[in-house]
């Protein structure tokens, strides 16, 4: 049976209202936060449960509240980055929609833990519906007394502020997005200072995913150790997985972390093994920025040890052979997938997406796009996929924010892994007759002459 | 005072010091290229990421590598610090894809650039870049802009280095200018083509490292290299005065601001920042309007040094210490 700790009242019905989620064990965590523990004691606990951020880099996050610079009579905030945007992740989605005052009580905990007085929810601009699924819950927890002035009498005040983002997917880096809140262009800033140091209006800030958040309710609720008793190593509790892609039951779920990735995919527990019987190919595991990985290396690493749905099991190996958990975004894919098409979608995303501030990556990703353009046109040279492989490498790790990597990775991993099938559509473009009319019926530009 | 040591040459600097600038401190061929960091302006830099360096010691007290390169220009530098520019080689090659990624949307059409001549982009391409550029694809374009009627942009040359648009923001009070759209089409502009309209805007221009923005008084009228930069001064109530004019002749073609050998203007004596205002950069066009202190150093590598006699002695001695060492190295 899967570990449910997040979303383990969802199957409640009217969950969403204050109501049900107040019977429910609703807001124990603030309560017991602000009653009987002080800032410190939560804040060990949390470091207690070894939670790692779920955002997608994995730091582990009492180590980043701990950070926090506590500088006198400056104020401190929190930012929940809700700006969902990887390609195939929609776990946050599903745990606001579902359960919106999980959200909310894990803000009012972790803020009382960092002293902020006020925090922001930053949403991704598509995500409007959920603003109002959100707002609502936020007067609720007003008009309960959870928030505002003297919470519960013992003195904290808290506010929470919601912030509807533009819809650019760099506004879901932690310094871009606190550029955005602050009103300004969405760039990212440059490094240091770091938000724990100079974050929002200059003051401290920590900026947290949404999930992560979440997870800190069942921390303070059951206590540190026996979240940290779930997972394996230094994977902690449980992850939500979406799962898109060829398989039976796409959706999310939770796991506990440690789940191998063969029983992921095949059992009926979770996405129900592969659609129509087909085989599967390939698997990107944790969001479109992360390696994609050839069936053979998801399933079992380089060493032939199964590999596990944790942070260490799917990094095994590097990049040669391995990936990242990333923010979960699981996509399968089976035999009749081109990695080749695959990946021009992944270009033309990364490509309309850089911010244009640093150099490597404005015109980077513009000129992988228009090479992927050129081979699945038909008019690739194998010299093309060389150069492919030189842009991402000159891209990689000389740009401000991860952007510029999260575009060279996935074009190193399919080359790493796929070389032959990029061989194939370049010596034989008859093959890919179909690409023509896929660029039609999808209504994309015209081929470059 | 941290100690830092760059390509194997150590200096003390002041706490809080760049690593870029505690190389210019140290001079010479180890100085990391610099396309939008501008020493007079603040929060300029770490962009057009050509000034990256391996940082091999991170300091004394944590001598970890750092693990991706660094913009020298914003990386402070710290006790014991070891830093690689031109010594590594695998830092060059990166430096090299830097320049590529600069040019691929350069239209490189130099020989009727009024920057040509004294174009950063130019130098940078000639030091670090590769003879020929793998890009095979359409350049970006934009249209023309007038930026009100003394400022020409040509946005198709713009690297994206920000400078013009901490100028805007750091110079000329209320702000009118700036970056719209994103990615690789993001573009340099005032809101709805209004004129900047301060004194002190025609700064834009000096700033500048390629021919984006240009001096429509001087557009077209001479290369750079057929005019002779004197120094001159006059006294002028809305900046420090101090310039640099260009002649032909007996005629002014263009008045700017002194630049250094980083391409960044000169304090004046009294400590007063290099940026001139608008008055003297467009209006004061006749010799009579200025003291001539004298004929202006260029560095002899510049192409605007030819045929300059203020160079000539020392080319002269050049030759013959040329011409010794050979006839040593032959006998």
């Amino acid at each position: 049976m899967a570990k449910k700790i997040l979303l383990k009242n969802d199957h409640i019905p009217g969950i969403q209202s204050y109501d049900v989620y107040r019977a429910n064990g609703g807001y124990a965590s603030v309560e017991k936060a602000l009653k009987s523990m002080t800032p410190e004691t939560v804040l060990e606990e949390v470091k207690k449960s070894g939670l790692r951020g779920r955002g997608g880099a994995g730091f582990p996050t009492g180590m980043k509240w701990g950070f926090l610079a506590k500088p006198p009579g400056v104020a401190r905030y929190l930012v929940c980055n809700a700006d969902e945007s990887e390609p195939g992740t929609f776990k946050d989605r599903y745990l606001m929609e579902r359960i919106p005052h999980l959200l909310v009580e894990g803000m009012i905990t972790s803020s009382f833990a960092l002293g902020a007085e006020t925090s922001y929810i930053y949403i991704r601009g598509e995500y409007y519906y959920i603003l109002r699924i959100l707002e609502k819950a936020i007067e609720e927890a007003y008009a309960n007394g959870w928030l505002g002035k003297n919470i519960l009498g013992t003195g904290f005040s808290h506010d929470v502020y919601m912030h509807i983002g533009a819809g650019a997917y760099i506004c879901g880096e932690e310094t871009a997005l606190l550029e955005s809140l602050e009103g300004k262009r969405g760039n990212p800033r440059i490094k240091p200072p770091f938000p724990a140091v100079a974050g929002l209006y200059g003051c401290p800030t920590v900026v947290n995913n949404v999930e992560t958040i979440a997870a800190v309710v069942p921390i303070i609720n059951d206590g540190g150790e026996a979240y940290a008793a779930i997972g394996i190593g230094k994977s902690t509790g449980t992850k939500l997985i979406s799962a898109s892609g060829h398989i039976n039951k796409p959706g999310v779920y939770e796991i506990e972390l440690g789940v191998p990735v063969e029983e992921f995919i095949y059992s009926d527990e979770y996405c129900g093994g592969m659609r129509n019987g087909k085989k599967l190919k390939a698997v990107v595991a944790g969001g479109s920025s992360v390696p994609i990985l050839p069936a053979d290396l998801i399933l079992k690493t380089a060493k032939g040890e199964p590999r596990l749905m944790s942070y260490e099991s799917l990094g095994d190996g590097g990049f040669v052979s391995g990936t990242m958990l990333g923010s979960g975004g699981f996509i399968v894919m089976d035999e009749d997938t081109s990695i080749v098409k695959n990946l021009y979608t992944f270009t033309r995303f990364y490509h309309h997406e850089s911010c244009g501030q640093c150099s490597p990556c404005r015109e980077g990703t513009g000129w992988m796009e228009k090479i992927m353009h050129k081979i699945l046109d038909g008019h690739g040279t194998l010299n093309d996929i060389d150069l492919l492989w030189d842009i991402q490498s000159k891209i990689e790790g000389k740009t401000i924010c991860p952007l510029g990597e999260a575009a060279a990775w996935p074009v190193a991993a399919a080359i790493r892994h796929f070389r032959s099938e990029f061989e194939n559509y370049v010596k034989n473009p008859s093959s890919i007759r179909d690409v023509k009319h896929y660029f039609r019926v999808n209504n994309l530009e015209p081929a470059l002459n | 005072m941290p100690k830092v040591t760059i390509d194997g040459q150590t200096i003390e600097a002041p706490e809080g010091t760049t690593i870029l600038e505690a190389a210019r401190m140290i001079g010479g061929p180890i100085v990391p290229p610099a396309m939008c960091y501008y020493s007079k302006l603040k929060t300029t830099g770490g962009y057009c990421r050509t000034c990256i360096v391996n940082v091999t010691k991170g300091s004394e007290k944590d001598p970890r590598p750092m693990p991706k390169p660094v913009p020298s220009c914003r990386q402070t530098i710290m006790d014991g610090m070891e830093v690689q520019g031109i010594t590594s080689p695998d830092l060059l090659e990166a430096r090299a894809g830097v320049v590529e990624f600069l040019l691929i949307n350069h239209p490189l059409d130099c020989p009727i650039c009024d920057q040509a001549g004294e174009c950063d982009l130019q130098d940078l391409s000639y030091n670090h870049g590769k003879e020929k550029s793998r890009y095979e694809f359409p350049r970006r374009t934009f249209d023309m802009v007038d930026i009100g009627d003394k400022i020409k942009l040509h946005m198709n040359r713009c690297i994206l280095c920000y400078r013009c648009v901490k100028v805007a923001e750091q110079l000329c009070p209320g702000r009118v200018h700036g970056v719209i759209s994103r990615g690789d089409v993001s573009e340099i502009s005032t809101y709805i083509q209004n004129a900047v309209d301060n004194e002190m805007s025609g700064n834009v221009i000096d700033v500048c490292p390629v021919g984006a923005l240009t001096d429509k008084t001087f557009r077209f009228k001479s290369r750079v290299w057929f005019t002779k930069p004197m120094d001159a001064h006059r006294n002028c109530d809305k900046c420090c005065g101090r310039v640099a004019l260009w002649l032909v002749g007996e005629d002014v073609f263009r008045v700017t601001g002194r630049k250094d050998k980083y391409g960044e203007l000169e304090d004046a004596p009294d400590g007063r920042q290099g940026w001139i205002c608008n008055e003297c950069r467009f209006e004061k066009k006749s010799k009579s309007d200025w003291v001539i202190e004298g004929p202006r150093q260029i560095a002899r590598q510049s192409v605007i040094s030819q045929n300059h006699y203020e160079q000539l002695k020392q080319l002269k001695i050049d030759i013959s210490r040329q011409k010794l060492l050979l006839e040593k190295a032959h006998n």
